[in-house]
């Protein structure tokens, strides 16, 4: 068999996989924790969405970094 | 790219090229189309704002509205709620234009014509992040003094003696570098990927659908056009969200430098 391409997107989808879990923690965290309270959502909301933005950077590296490296 | 994988009958899958579009004018070449698009974008915003602070009345009118839905999302959401209630009003200004001019310029990724997120060229991105950091270290250097603010930000209380020489450096690197890197990255990324995906999307379902000669591609093409429409509405609700990510982010960052260590 013959295969040709590139693996980066292989790569991409490992990268992904850390950021996926992340991301996953911390709306877990952040519905059980309006569920509990749920008047706390505002602060919530900001921290939760610092959390998921710093988690999602390294999925984003992974993504742009084959483009840079080209 | 992966698709280069299946592509086997002449279907040419967008790449990086697609962003490097010819000059509209041949005479200026450095007038390219993003560079038009964030002129028009400061355009729209001075025009918009201004129509819709003309006439302030108690009860607002329908643009007034529009324009003090966005402002009170910002000043009450992203500023009053992380920088907190006492000094966060002279940062609303910058974080209000902050938000305006990113969710303007990301909203052209999904304008009929325009379809074209400026953002998605690094440069933007970067200049927008070098602005959020010479903002929060300056403030954070006036409201401290130079040396307790990078004492404050690199000793961090609370933490044993020994791992200072490994934690000082890492938050040092986090303050000046990681974080206008990881904010120009997340914006310039999330435009690109989402620019790239409705490309895709879009060109191989006019492939499939139209040059494609097996049926059985035509109908994936329907399938393919259809997911096309979805993944616009998607790219609407990344495009707004980079817009807060990107404010919220600098309004932290702020609030950081003007609270007392941690």
């Amino acid at each position: 068999m013959d295969l040709s391409g590139n693996l980066t997107p292989i790569t991409f989808g490992l990268a992904a996989i850390g950021s996926g879990i992340g991301a996953g923690l911390i709306f877990a965290a952040f519905i059980s924790g309006i569920a509990r309270q749920p008047e706390a959502l505002s602060v919530l909301r900001t921290w939760a969405f610092t959390g998921f933005a710093l988690v999602e950077a390294l999925a984003l590296i992974g993504l742009v970094a084959p483009f840079f490296l080209e | 790219m992966s698709i280069a994988l299946l592509s086997g009958e002449g279907f040419v899958p967008p790449g990086v090229q697609e962003f490097y579009l010819p000059p509209p004018f041949d005479a200026i070449p450095w007038l390219t189309k993003p560079i038009l698009l964030v002129m028009l974008s400061v355009v729209i915003i001075v025009v918009f704002l201004h129509l819709a602070s003309r006439k302030r009345a108690v009860v607002p009118s329908r643009m007034q509205f529009a324009g003090e839905l966005v402002y009170g999302f910002v000043r009450d959401g992203i500023a009053r709620d992380t920088i907190g209630s006492k000094d966060y009003k002279r940062f609303v200004p910058l974080l209000f234009a902050m938000f305006v001019f990113i969710m303007v310029n990301n909203l052209y990724g999904i304008l009929p014509v325009v379809y074209f997120p400026p953002m998605a060229k690094i440069g933007f991105p970067l200049v927008l992040a070098v602005v959020s950091l010479i903002v929060f270290n300056v403030v954070g250097i006036r409201k401290q003094g130079f040396f307790p603010y990078f004492k404050n930000m690199m000793f961090i209380p609370g933490v044993p003696a020994y791992i200072y020489p490994l934690l000082a450096p890492i938050e040092l690197l986090t303050a000046l570098i990681i974080r206008p890197f990881t904010l120009t990255l997340r914006l310039f990324a999330n435009m690109f990927a989402g620019h790239m995906l409705l490309l895709v999307f879009i060109v191989g379902a006019e492939y499939m659908l139209i040059e494609a000669t097996s049926p059985l591609l035509n109908v994936a093409g329907v399938f393919t056009g259809a997911l096309a429409i979805g993944l616009t509405f998607y790219e609407i609700f990344v495009e707004l969200f980079q817009a807060y990510i990107f404010t919220l982010l600098t309004a932290l960052y702020i609030a950081g430098a003007t609270g007392d260590g941690h």
